[in-house]
């Protein structure tokens, strides 16, 4: 009982301590949300004509969910650089040689990332009602939040256990970007997959992002654009997600500040 | 009561020897100074100590437990002020200290009381809800010395705590280490090129050298062994005059070899 005491409150501490910092960096809060609506604003109204030609319906209704998904993958797979910053401001060490089980810092360092992306997910969800998006909120707006939550410590543990293997700030959004951008690409965030190569949807299925997004989709646009069951999104991004976090915590484990 | 005890330490980087089969003990309650040249393992010692590295071999007990095999219950024995700042610049001095109190399982109740009474010993109470970014170098040095004393350690590892500060600062930190050695009677272990400060301070030292120890006591029988006046001079008897590049230490060495043939 102590040790679960303890353990939650080293989680606590760390996950206030990202919180805090993302609140106090302005510019952090702002071009994060810059990019997401770009895309909406550019990739929304510049496509909506030959989408609605191809008689999909309203692109806005179909990017929209992927823009907020976007967001909250990158912004927490991003998370991950903090790591090596740490490492560079000597920070990492302090928390090293504390009497803390690395798996404490890294449950916390992943909780504090997909907070924080979350957050910065629901700023854009309110952004896009702006921009022309009327989301069908038949669904549970926890299980939204769930979803996003759910991307978010994917995307975190991923972005972490990068940072634990590179020493490289500079390397770092380089690497993220070779890994994440295809994933991203493919996992029908933008565009839906149904039309293209048969090869892109059987990569696809093995993508865990697409399982997140069409999890935000059909909780905001209704079933009718959904490609798996709720319930299928629902397991493989959660086992997805653990996994991460074992693979992260491991990687994270073998660090030498 | 011998508080820290190495028996034949040896430490190897890719066949660099940075520590080589190194023997002393340090005795509880005293100022002990750990000076050698850059790149002579007095930093690699230190961190085999604080748990941060694995000997290649030999025997460490710090308070009686092995980093090891006991390596939470070591950690919970000692604070340390780094050679380079690891301060959350982005937070405020109070919230540093705060998370630090959180990491070492210091009680709420007394937590919140030994971190103004630091504070306001170290003379940064008033800054407390500054973000540490906006610190001198001399502020960041004595918040770190604050906060590593705030977790009660028995021993208090300082690794170069004055570098590149001013006569003021360093004058006030060392005053602030003797203080707190006597009023908590912490065992305080430190490295620093100052000579002069080492002579001022420590009760006892030991001189290391291509990771070996080559003189041993306190600093007037170090200065009597060699007939000298002062303890600058009584080193580079025992050191030698030849220029030490700021050879990088073993953990750089793999660094760097990690980078070219890894990632």
């Amino acid at each position: 009982m102590e040790k679960l005491k303890r353990f939650l409150n080293i989680i606590y501490i760390l996950w206030i301590r990202q919180i805090k910092r993302y609140f106090r960096s302005r510019a952090r809060v702002i071009s994060a949300l810059a990019q997401p609506l770009l895309f909406l604003v550019a990739l929304g109204f510049g496509f909506n004509s030959i989408f609605m030609q191809a008689g999909k319906g309203n692109y806005i209704e179909f990017l929209a969910p992927g823009v907020i998904a976007m967001t909250v993958v990158f912004t927490a797979v991003f998370s991950g650089v903090e790591v090596i910053s740490d490492r560079q401001f000597g920070f990492l060490k302090e928390t090293l040689v504390a009497p803390v089980p690395r798996s404490a810092i890294m449950a916390g360092r992943t909780l504090g990332g997909a907070t924080v992306a979350v957050i910065q997910g629901v700023i854009v969800f309110i952004a896009s009602l702006f921009v022309g998006f009327h989301p069908n909120l038949t669904g549970e707006i926890p299980v939204t939040l769930l979803f996003m939550f759910l991307i978010g410590i994917f995307s975190t543990a991923f972005g972490t256990a990068v940072g634990s293997v590179l020493q490289d700030m500079q390397a770092f959004p380089l690497v993220i970007n070779f890994l994440f951008m295809p994933m991203f690409f493919i996992s029908g965030a933008l565009f839906p997959l149904e039309n293209l190569p048969k090869i892109i949807n059987y990569i696809a299925v093995f993508n865990p992002l697409s399982y997140g997004i069409d999890g935000i989709r059909t909780m905001l646009t209704g079933s009718e654009l959904a490609r798996f069951s709720l319930m299928s999104d629902f397991l493989v991004m959660g086992v997805f997600s653990l996994a991460l976090i074992f693979a992260g915590a491991y990687l994270f484990s073998k660090i030498e500040a | 009561m011998e508080i820290i005890q190495v028996k034949n330490l040896v430490k190897k980087f890719n066949g660099f020897t940075a520590v080589d089969g190194i023997n002393f003990s340090i005795d509880e309650g005293e100022i002990f100074g750990f000076l050698g040249p850059n790149g002579a393992g007095k930093t690699t010692t230190i961190r085999i100590f604080t748990t941060l590295t694995k000997p290649t071999s030999g025997q460490v007990l710090i308070n009686g437990y092995d980093p090891i095999k006991d390596p939470d219950k070591v950690r919970s024995s000692f604070g340390i002020v780094f050679q380079d700042p690891s301060l959350d610049e982005e937070l405020t001095a109070y919230e540093n200290m705060e998370f630090h109190g959180i990491f070492y399982n210091v009680p709420r109740p007394t937590l919140k009381q030994r971190i103004e009474d630091l504070l306001k010993f170290v003379e940064i109470w008033d800054r407390r809800d500054y973000l540490v970014k906006t610190f001198s170098g001399g502020m960041k040095r004595r918040l770190e010395i604050a906060r590593s004393f705030l977790h009660h350690p028995k021993i208090l590892f300082l690794d170069e705590p004055t570098l590149g500060l001013d006569p003021q600062t360093r004058d006030h930190i060392w005053r602030y280490i003797k203080d707190l050695n006597k009023k908590e009677g912490i065992t305080v272990f430190l490295t620093t090129h100052y000579m002069e400060e080492a002579e001022r301070v420590v009760d006892d030292l030991a001189i290391i050298d291509h990771g070996k120890i080559i003189a041993r006591g306190t600093p007037e029988e170090i200065k009597a062994k060699t007939n000298k006046t002062s303890l600058e001079d009584a080193f580079l008897v025992l050191t030698g005059r030849s220029l030490r590049d700021e050879e990088s230490n073993g953990i750089d060495n793999l660094r760097i070899h990690k980078r070219l043939w890894k990632s």
